[in-house]
């Protein structure tokens, strides 16, 4: 037996694979079609769960965003893209976009930088490193609502332990109520999303890091470069694939934060510290305003949509190469 | 002579090291302490020892069934979900890597622009759609939309990974009268073990962290995860500190425990996932 399941071996990548000469012409549609069959068979759970689970819902918040809805039986007051204008004349909804660009600037600013001067320092052969690379991931692994709630408690007003630390080397005006105090809660966020996250974007750095073949460096170094000419010159520009993967996963996360707002602060005081996602849940399970909640999910789908296409686009194209470019020879 | 020179030259790097490793480390240790005091010493002895370490925020909350029940209940979605999302996207991913098919790559680019989409996009149509079918209440209420939205990174994992493994190996299977699915169980999976343990490690960590979806799936406490149970007993004793630390801590010690045996598993599996993805 000729074995089909084997032509996307043989073929490779963006080739047509010649049909074996043994197979005659009758039977060869028939058994493309068995072919077909058994290769889409294999993918039928995925494609069900896919389906039902992530496709099917995002369609129809999208119809349900031009509905006043309040979330029962079927939504039937259609208002055409009166949730839309509405949204975008909301001042919370405009500050939870601008609060996420400053969570998009800010972990460009400090965070990733940092995660990659942490990544560059382990990369040395230091005494411990495994051990502070294991420690600074560490917080990965915990859920962002617990570390919500210890940081709640850690930046508790007066009895937390920021204010004691603050206040026993004689800052004790700094910070203050932090997440109560509208003009730091953004900040204090930050700082333990930071706390959280930048070790992940570290770990991605190392394995980057690790990639890059040591003779370039070592060659840059016979040729006179200092430290950070090697680092700025040969270092850098080979990571560059990670960093556009880290700042794009890091963009994502700031979209959809959530769990850690909504542990510490619900979005307050007053809501400056909402994100679309917090204010998306309380219209839409708060309120069961579910239409309008519907339309914020659409904007943030298509801020993703836009975000990532436009980032593919213009950026990843080059590193995704082999990952979403399949093969187009489909083996006839 | 040299030893000396490396070490003054790490020296500053040390530093920074140690500084940087205080800050990650001082708020958990805190959180320790913190639930071996009481409340009132909190105040009066926030940084210290405790004046004599009190086990009892701990043993109560080990002794009440509330806390097993949550840790059960995460055990059990998570493992539900793992399993789920693995098979199904073994399935899947070994149908990308090892056969050509009409609709393969338009298929593929499917389940990858789901990587783009975060959860909480679709979190609200989710939730009616399970009310609607009648899945609130109920772990499968999680486990399913879990499955489902960890399918695009779990496929892209795996299809890289079956498709490093030798074409030979595959006709040598079909002489043998193997059939695809024959191929896919007996040669392919048990190969693909270092894979698998990766996607699974992934699964159950992403799981066990969840907390927008839980804390909608579930309006009473039969079915409270971890992270649910955390926020809710903060709520209830938010005048008691020492308690909620205790609390706190060991709900943090399941994810660190198995942090420390699958560490290789976890970061090989982000990078893996962020590289190829």
């Amino acid at each position: 037996m000729t074995s089909t399941f084997l032509a996307d071996k043989r073929s490779g990548p963006g080739t047509d694979l010649p049909p074996p000469e043994s197979v005659r012409a009758r039977g060869r549609g028939r058994r493309r079609v068995m072919h077909w069959l058994t290769a889409v068979s294999f993918q039928l759970p995925a494609l069900v769960l896919f389906i039902g689970m992530v496709l099917l819902p995002m369609l129809f918040a999208l119809y349900a965003a031009f509905f006043r809805w309040g979330g029962f039986g079927m939504p039937s007051d259609y208002v055409g893209t009166d949730n839309f204008t509405q949204l975008f004349d909301n001042p919370v909804f405009l500050g939870d976009l601008w609060r996420c660009l400053v969570l998009v600037v800010l972990s460009l600013a400090f965070q990733l930088p940092f995660a990659l001067a942490m990544a560059v320092l382990l990369n040395q052969k230091l005494r411990g490193r495994a051990v502070y690379r294991m420690l600074f991931f560490a917080p990965y692994v915990l859920s962002e609502a617990i570390t919500g709630v210890l940081f709640s408690m850690v930046f508790a007003p007066d009895s937390g332990l920021a204010d004691h630390i603050f206040g026993a080397v004689g800052l004790d005006g700094v910070g203050g109520l932090w997440f109560a105090d509208p003009s730091y809660v953004m900040a204090t966020l930050f700082l333990v999303m930071m706390w959280k996250y930048f070790g992940f974007h570290m770990m991605l750095y190392l394995a980057g890091l690790q990639s890059i073949p040591r003779e370039l460096t070592e060659a840059a170094l016979i040729d006179g470069a200092g430290a950070w000419q090697r680092f700025r010159n040969v270092t850098l520009p080979l990571l560059a694939p990670t960093l556009r993967i880290s700042i794009f996963l890091s963009v994502i996360g700031s979209i959809q934060l959530f769990d850690l707002v909504w542990v510490v602060t619900q979005g307050g005081p007053d809501h400056h510290s909402e994100t679309m996602a917090v204010t998306m849940f309380q219209y839409g399970f708060k309120r069961y305003q579910v239409g309008y909640a519907s339309a914020i999910s659409v904007v943030m789908f298509g801020i993703c949509l836009v975000f990532a296409l436009a980032y593919q686009r213009f950026v990843l194209r080059r590193d995704l190469e082999g990952a979403t470019t399949t093969m187009r020879g489909d083996g006839k | 002579m040299t030893a000396r020179k490396t070490t003054a030259r790490t020296l500053p790097l040390h530093v920074i090291l140690v500084a940087v490793g205080a800050v990650m480390v001082v708020p958990l240790v805190y959180a320790v302490l913190s639930g071996f005091k009481s409340t009132d010493e909190l105040s009066s002895n926030p940084f210290g020892l405790p004046d004599h370490w009190r086990t009892g925020n701990y043993t109560d909350i080990l002794a009440g069934g509330d806390f097993w029940r949550l840790l059960g209940s995460s055990t059990l979605i998570a493992v539900g979900t793992t399993v789920l999302v693995v098979a199904a996207s073994a399935l899947a991913a070994f149908s990308f890597a090892r056969f050509a098919f009409r609709g393969r790559e338009a298929l593929f680019t499917l389940f990858t622009m789901g990587l783009m989409f975060p959860f909480a996009v679709a979190v609200l149509p989710l939730f009616l759609l399970l009310r609607s079918l009648g899945l609130l209440d109920n772990p499968l209420g999680v486990i399913l939309p879990q499955a489902a939205f960890g399918l695009p990174m779990t496929i892209i994992i795996l299809r890289a990974f079956f498709r490093e493994i030798p074409g030979e190996l595959e006709e040598a299977a079909t002489l043998d009268g193997c059939s695809p699915f024959g191929f896919f169980w007996r040669v392919l999976l048990p190969m693909a073990r270092p894979a698998l343990g990766t996607v699974s490690v992934l699964a159950v960590v992403t799981s066990w962290n969840n907390f927008m979806l839980p804390l909608l799936v579930f309006t009473d406490n039969t079915w409270w995860t971890l992270p649910i149970g955390v926020q809710q007993f903060q709520g209830q004793y938010s005048a008691e500190y020492a308690r909620v630390f205790a609390y706190l801590v060991l709900a943090m010690v399941p994810a660190l425990a198995f942090y420390s045996v699958a560490e290789r598993q976890l970061v090989g599996g982000l990078t893996a996932g962020a590289t190829k993805g």
